[in-house]
């Protein structure tokens, strides 16, 4: 079997692997790495549970290979907290009743903090264009608009 | 997912003779949002995998004033999206790119990769053994027909996926194709085939042929451009019928102006002789509607799929009106 050197950049440290071509990036970070944040809903790009950021942008972990990441930085809903603080996205979440069953909020989050990276004074519209490519079947999305939204007003203050 | 080799060529030739000898067991992967769909669904079986996205220099974006605007093949739709002079002077082409899919897959998708994306056919995508899969009978064509195509389709019946193609229909774009060692450019119109040509492609590309580059020339002075998308969820999906138009006007008439229509047909649809009769059209409300109404006259409309001759024709009175409002 064919097997691929990768070196990237994983939630701030850099690592190498293995990997075997068939592999998904999806599947590399939670059976590898034991980042098990990024779901799996669909597999094929249209709920975007897997969400993640690749080189600064929100991507879906489903349909890029694992061997396709050589060289690049990742980060996942696991290496958005710092040291164990929450970050004001997660925080706003959990207050705002953004998370029912939970299977979408990790890539809820990463899509709103990918967001927030280009544009840290969103409007309501850029909000939801942000998340269009992710589903939620729970809570109707007012309240995950609304989390985002505090999270902006909280940057300002603090910043 | 499955067992395949994948290889990283340095050079556009390695990668072009890689795709040539090994013919349909090798597979051109760039952002991969629809190969690894594909290769899920088993609707291909490539043995190796050829990278094209670590190729040097096809992800550029350059305008030069008076010629043109050039896109690599490896550009992102996010980026296209985003682009300030493609939406200031190609308004249609940024237009098309930022209602494409999700965030996500704007990030990861390329235009070479969506245009030659393959088709969206419910049958063609499950295990419907269908005639653009090498079977005899056409699915679609007696049975859930709903989104598939009102002119130009037989045997097959799909319409071209593609948004981006629509607008670059609409600008007249050129596609360069390297092959066999040498670039070739040739109209956009010419690039994608119907099934009555060839049933099994979209295109006319050959094993071992890469899309290198999309090329727009120069508009004219006070050009005004916009696409418009009807989709059936308000969200993201693919056009139920879309619409891209490319005009100038003077005095309340249309001085010259193209039209192209996504959702309708197996290609970007184009008709010539509504180009022309849009030259010196008033707009008033008498003359697009009777315009409009002259639309695809060798439509043929499948059992399901009437609904779209009458969206068409409204986006396409829509589009106008919006354009010469703005
Ligand atoms: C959920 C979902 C929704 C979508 N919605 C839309 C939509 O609304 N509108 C729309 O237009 N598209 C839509 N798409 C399609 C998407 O835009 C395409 O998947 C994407 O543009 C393909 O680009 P890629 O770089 O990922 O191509 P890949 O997946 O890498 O390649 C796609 C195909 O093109 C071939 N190819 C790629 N680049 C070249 C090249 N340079 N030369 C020759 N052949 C090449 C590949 O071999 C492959 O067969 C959607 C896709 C998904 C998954
Ligand atoms: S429309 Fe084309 S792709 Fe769909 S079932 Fe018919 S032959 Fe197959
Ligand atoms: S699992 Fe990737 S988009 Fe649904
Ligand atoms: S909280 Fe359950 S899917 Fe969003």
């Amino acid at each position: 079997m064919q097997m691929i050197a990768i070196e990237f950049n994983l939630n701030g440290i850099l690592v190498k692997a293995e990997v075997n071509p068939g592999v998904r990036l999806i599947d590399f970070l939670r059976d590898e790495y034991g980042l098990t944040g990024t779901k799996e809903g669909c597999g094929i790009g249209e709920c975007g549970a897997c969400t993640i950021i690749l080189d600064g942008k929100a991507v879906n972990s489903c349909l890029i290979l694992a061997c396709q990441i050589d060289g690049k930085e990742i980060l996942t809903i696991e290496g958005l907290a710092n040291s164990g603080e929450l970050h004001r996205l997660q925080e706003n979440f959990l207050k705002k009743g953004a998370v029912q069953c939970g299977f979408c909020t990790p890539g809820m989050i990463i899509s709103a903090y990918s967001l927030l990276l280009l544009n840290p004074n969103p409007a309501e519209q850029e909000i939801r264009e942000a998340i269009a490519g992710n589903l939620c079947r729970c809570t109707g999305y007012k309240q995950i608009i609304s989390a985002i939204e505090e999270s902006i007003v909280v940057n300002i203050e603090n910043d | 997912m499955r067992e395949f080799n994948f290889t990283n060529p340095s050079t556009l030739d390695e990668a072009s003779k890689i795709l040539k000898t090994s013919d349909s067991s090798s597979a051109l992967l760039a952002g991969g949002t629809d190969l690894l769909s594909l290769i899920k669904h088993e609707i291909i079986d490539p043995e190796n995998l050829v990278n094209i996205k670590n190729l040097n220099g096809f992800d550029k974006i350059v305008y030069r004033k008076g010629e043109g605007l050039k896109l690599g093949a490896l550009v992102r739709i996010s980026d296209i999206a985003e682009h300030q002079i493609i939406k200031d002077k190609f308004t249609v082409l940024s237009d098309a790119a930022s209602v494409i899919a999700s965030p996500q897959l704007r990030n990861m998708g390329t235009i070479g990769g969506n245009l030659c994306q393959r088709p969206r056919c419910w049958y063609y995508r499950e295990e419907f053994d269908c005639i653009r899969k090498g079977g005899d009978i056409c699915y679609a064509y007696l049975g859930k027909n709903k989104y598939h195509c009102i002119v130009g389709g037989g045997p097959c019946y799909i319409v071209h996926p593609s948004d981006t193609a629509v607008a670059l229909t609409a600008l007249d774009a050129k596609v360069t194709i390297y092959s066999n060692g040498d670039y070739k450019s040739i109209p956009i119109q010419e690039f994608f085939i119907l099934p009555e040509v060839n049933y099994l492609k979209e295109n006319v590309l050959e094993p071992g042929e890469i899309v290198t580059e999309i090329f727009i020339p120069e508009p004219k002075a006070d050009v005004k451009s916009k696409y418009i998308k009807f989709m059936e969820r308000n969200a993201w999906d693919f056009a139920v019928v879309s619409v891209a138009s490319v005009m100038n006007l003077s005095n309340g008439k249309i001085s010259s102006g193209k039209l192209a229509w996504g959702g309708v047909a197996p290609v970007p649809w184009q008709e010539e002789q509504l180009n022309q009769k849009m030259s010196g059209l008033s707009i008033d409300d008498n003359s697009v509607e009777e315009f409009s109404k002259s639309l695809f006259e060798n439509s043929e409309p499948l059992e399901h799929n009437e609904y779209k001759l009458i969206l068409a024709k409204n986006l396409t009175k829509r589009i106008i009106k919006e354009i010469a409002a703005d």
